[in-house]
């Protein structure tokens, strides 16, 4: 009776539908959903708890085309979410078996796995997906999968971001009962640095509350972890997943805390305090994935408005879900388009430096130059000084490799509001040709405008 | 060692040993194993839950591979509940995994006693009648409940609840118990033996904030007819005060004074929520009381009593810069004054029992140390049967949020969830759940819901076209990240409510995939 069913049977009727509260550009239909099967290409960054969550919510969402990045194995503490694994693929790379495991599941869909860290990929490998989904636990590692994500980000003449090198991101996060969900459109939405100020910073104790006066468990452990360790074991770096390596600090705080009459010392906490544990449960993971793989596949189908831009969820008092539209930084450093400036190919990195002291948008002294990875001046220290000193007399334009136009970061003392302040700056230079041989001391230096103005 | 114990060391972390034992004596009944509730069985799986029983009367289909993890192609044909209940299994095999082959429609008709063997049920993608006749199950049985469904990129989430008490209900943010506006005895003498004026600077800046507050409230009370600071003003120079007598910038003790004087101010006693849930009838103790109600009662009296207008002691402080010596002092007779105060508060609860007929070493001496603790911090959550919701909403609260462009898309999905199932119920599909007919059903369903306002007396109001277009093209469609997302909610509640510990959602929370912008619905 009934006529053979469709696999996606559901979500066809959100991509073979027409709807009003659509993304722009939706075009419902068969073909989208097997362009979507076909081409599209999802890295999955993290094989924990929110990647086995997204790597399911992906296959199922039709999606075909999946990668996954963790440099991890797994552990007994990950059993109680992370429910690709079982007790006996305890040691074995995450990746793999998260990718072996939703495959073994889900029938077409391909999942590549690399056990390795995400620095140790080509920038290149990045740039072959349509969009990039992390399921991370540190600040670093965010900051930079987005640092590579915003490099591949191109802009106009009119500062409006070039839609083909846009690299969408979908970032989630969870800490026990909370978590946040949020998408970043390189160029459109602020990226992870434009907002870097809404992670608090990391608590650390004084030291001089660990040396001298301690009140609390958590200072006894500190101590015998920063401070004891070293002095007792000299080179030798303290390993937190070692056991004898834990337990010596364990020992020793308890030690500690018996001199000074302070309760609380266990070995839970030890390895709480010392690793950084951060409490975690399933139900928060998966609802924070789910949250992430639902604005993927509204982003790339645009089969429904996408979140914009910041979810934050916290289920442990009642239940709170708020959506909070943070606006991008025009100037941050990784995501920005940088301040035009336009140069002739004949002005030497002296004059480029004494220029950017009168650049009204800049007012920069004393600055260093930095190219990519390459320094070409640096103001300091007197050692590094001095090496780059002749590059001075050398042209920029030489210097930054003969290209058209590139990005370079300048660093110095900046006056803003009467104040001297450090500072460190994009710059996006541009060179002109120039007919014949310029006077140095002639260079134009013009700020982002259509006309040419001499100075 | 017990290695099970080292798989939910991340989890005991946030609920203790108590809380995971009363997870794993639990028993959790499944409604329909979609993916709604198999994403939301899962979660408890992986938490070491007792027992779940997985009713579902359905065949696994060919659409299921598209949003069920817990099905494969091997298993098109066989019994939905079999395959998952197989599937979960796998996930821990300390938990015990049942299932039964009935439609729990049919179930909830025929045998309504089967319910009364859980702790808690989830009720997933049930439809209209169904939801209120478990819901009346359940009330009568005592046991818990929390409905879901995914609906396309809408649905929702609802526990139902009689009463659910929690002692253990650790909120995120909550005023630490030093009484800087009311020291005991004891305090103010342990007070009186540090002098502020010390001569040595590093002991100067050692002795903790409490000492520092307890003395210049004490000083100032004295210069103030024996009261303590309360205009704008007063705040501003008690804290000038305090700032005067720091003999350098770098005393982070006399910081952390200035940044804490507010609690100097705060108002004395219980909150106007403690006092409520001691005002409550249930305060009443009778043979029948619960020991949460027993020891609420012994509360009331100590707070009349010995408390003078203070709950007992919590006994913890919040690490300041102080010397060690001083710390553990003052941490001491902290320690020393809850202590008091849980014999005191024991004694009673004793006393209580005896009176009402019940053994009274009948409540453990950890449970009522855990309950001083906890005083101030009491929860009673009570929910309205859903009939009652049904029948008598809020009617402001409707009107308001459609008109709150926050809160008119999540009110819209409400009312829109309810239209569908009435849709269902004359026309015997849900709107756009074929491919054919979509305008027809699009007003049909725009006529549901209109009639649906206007029987629960909100005539005047309007849900946007564009919405009942969105509701008619999801077509009663099960989304997998949908139902992971409610999936994960509902199994988040169950923890709440199983464990006692946090505070489970007051309300219908109602989700809204288009913008995230779900709400928490109180009617």
């Amino acid at each position: 009776m009934d006529a053979p069913q469709s696999k996606s049977r559901d979500l066809d009727k959100l991509l073979l539908r027409s709807g009003n509260l659509v993304g722009p550009g939706f075009f419902p239909g068969t073909d989208l959903r097997d362009d979507i099967r076909e081409y599209v290409r999802v890295l999955v960054v993290g094989a924990g708890g929110l990647g086995c969550e997204l790597l399911k919510d992906l296959a199922l969402s039709g999606f075909r085309n999946l990668d996954v990045i963790d440099m991890d194995c797994i552990e007994v503490t990950n059993l109680n979410r992370q429910f690709l694994f079982r007790l006996e693929d305890v040691g074995k790379p995450k990746a793999e078996v998260a990718a072996k495991r939703v495959m073994e599941r889900v029938s077409g869909v391909e999942i590549v796995p690399h056990y390795s860290r995400i620095e140790d990929k080509e920038l290149e490998f990045y740039n072959d997906f349509n969009i990039i989904a992390l399921g991370l636990d540190s600040i670093e590692a965010r900051r930079y999968i987005n640092g590579v994500a915003c490099g591949f980000l191109e802009y106009n003449e009119d500062d409006t971001p070039k839609s083909e090198t846009i690299k969408p991101m979908v970032d989630g996060g969870t800490e026990g009962f909370k978590g946040h969900a949020r998408v970043i459109v390189p160029g459109v939405t602020p990226c992870f640095e434009c907002t870097i100020w809404l992670f608090p910073p990391q608590v650390k104790f004084p030291l001089c509350t660990l040396a001298e006066t301690p009140r609390n468990a958590a200072h006894c452990i500190e101590y015998a972890h920063l401070i004891k360790w070293h002095e007792v074991h000299g080179g030798k770096s303290f390993d937190p997943d070692v056991p004898e390596h834990m337990k010596w600090v364990y020992d020793e705080a308890v030690k500690r805390a018996e001199l000074f009459g302070i309760p609380g010392v266990t070995y839970s906490l030890t390895q709480g305090v010392v690793k950084n544990i951060i409490p975690a449960i399933a139900s928060t993971n998966a609802i924070i994935s789910a949250a992430c793989a639902l604005e993927t596949l509204k982003i790339v189908s645009g089969c429904s408005k996408t979140l914009a831009n910041y979810l934050t969820y916290n289920g442990g008092e009642g239940l709170h879900t708020k959506v909070t539209e943070f606006e991008r930084d025009k100037e941050c450093l990784v995501c920005g388009p940088g301040i035009l400036i336009e140069l002739d190919t004949s002005i030497t990195l002296q004059k480029f430096i004494d220029m950017l002291e009168e650049h009204p948008k800049l007012l920069l002294s004393k600055a260093s130059v930095k190219h990519g990875k390459n320094s070409l001046y640096m103001q300091a220290p007197p050692v590094l000084e001095e090496m780059h000193r002749p590059n001075l007399s050398k042209s920029l334009y030489d210097l930054m490799g003969r290209v058209e136009k590139d990005t370079v970061h300048v660093f110095g003392t900046a006056l803003k509001n009467e104040e001297k302040q450090s500072s460190l700056t994009k710059l996006r230079i541009v060179f002109k040709e120039v007919d014949g041989v310029a006077d140095m001391d002639t260079a134009i230096l013009r700020v982002s405008s259509k006309r040419k103005t001499p100075l | 060692m017990s290695e099970p114990k080292t798989k939910y060391d991340r989890q005991l972390r946030i609920w203790g040993e108590v809380g995971q034992a009363a997870l794993e004596e639990a028993s959790i009944c499944l409604l329909n194993c979609g993916p709604t509730g198999s994403e939301a069985l899962k979660n408890l799986v992986l938490g070491g839950v007792g027992s779940i029983t997985i009713v579902d009367g359905s065949k696994v289909e060919i659409g299921d591979l598209g949003n069920n993890f817990m099905v494969d192609e091997k298993s098109v044909g066989e019994s939905k509940a079999k395959t998952v209940c197989a599937f979960l299994q796998e996930l821990n095999d300390s938990v015990k995994a049942k299932f039964i082959e009935e439609s729990p429609d049919a179930l909830i008709l025929s045998n309504p006693c089967f319910f009364s063997n859980f702790t808690l049920v989830i009720a997933t993608q049930l439809v209209g009648d169904s939801v209120v006749k478990l819901d009346r199950i359940c009330r009568e049985a005592n046991v818990k409940l929390v409905f879901a469904r995914s609906y396309g990129l809408a649905g929702f989430v609802r526990v139902s609840v009689k009463e659910h008490t929690i002692v253990d209900s650790k909120p995120d943010h909550f005023l630490d118990d030093l009484r800087l506006n009311n020291p005991w005895p004891e305090l103010k003498s342990f007070v009186e033996t540090i002098d502020l004026n010390v001569s040595d600077p590093v002991a100067h800046k050692h002795i903790p904030y409490v000492v520092i507050l307890v003395k210049m409230a004490d000083e100032w009370t004295q210069s103030h007819s024996g009261n303590l600071p309360s205009t704008r003003e007063e705040k501003k120079e008690f804290k000038d005060f305090v700032k005067s007598k720091m003999i350098s910038m770098d005393e982070d003790n006399y910081k952390e004074a200035i940044e804490a004087a507010f609690k100097v101010f705060a108002p004395r006693g219980i909150s106007s929520e403690i006092q409520q849930i001691s005002n409550d009838t249930c305060a009443e103790p009778t043979s029948t009381s619960s020991d949460f109600w027993v020891m609420v009662a012994a509360l009331k009296e100590f707070v009349s009593n010995e408390g003078d207008g203070e709950a007992p002691l919590e006994g913890s402080i919040p690490d300041m810069t102080s010397s060690t010596e001083h710390y553990i002092n003052l941490q001491k007779i902290y320690l020393a004054k809850a202590e008091a105060d849980f014999l005191v508060m024991e004694e009673r609860v004793r006393n209580i029992l005896k009176n009402i007929g019940r053994d009274p070493s009948s409540i453990s001496k950890p449970t009522i140390k855990s309950f001083c603790k906890n005083a101030r911090k009491l929860k009673v959550c009570r929910y309205r049967m859903v009939e009652e919701e049904f029948n008598n909403p809020s009617v402001t609260e409707i009107q308001k949020c459609l008109a709150d462009e926050d809160y008119s898309g999540a009110m819209g999905f409400y009312i829109l969830l309810r239209a569908v199932d009435r849709f269902a119920a004359n026309y015997n599909k849900f709107p756009g759940q074929f491919d054919g007919g979509m305008d027809e059903d699009i007003s049909r369903l725009k006529t549901t819901a209109l009639s649906l306002l206007t029987d629960l007396g909100c005539n005047g109001s309007v849900l946007p076209d564009d919405l009942i277009n969105e509701m008619c093209r999801f077509g009663a469609s099960e989304l997998h990240v949908v139902a992971a997302f409610l999936g994960g909610i509902a199994s988040q509640e169950a923890i709440k409510l199983v464990t006692k510990q946090f505070i489970p959602m007051l309300g219908t929370y109602i989700f809204n995939g288009i913008d995230h912008k779900s709400q928490l619905l109180t009617l």
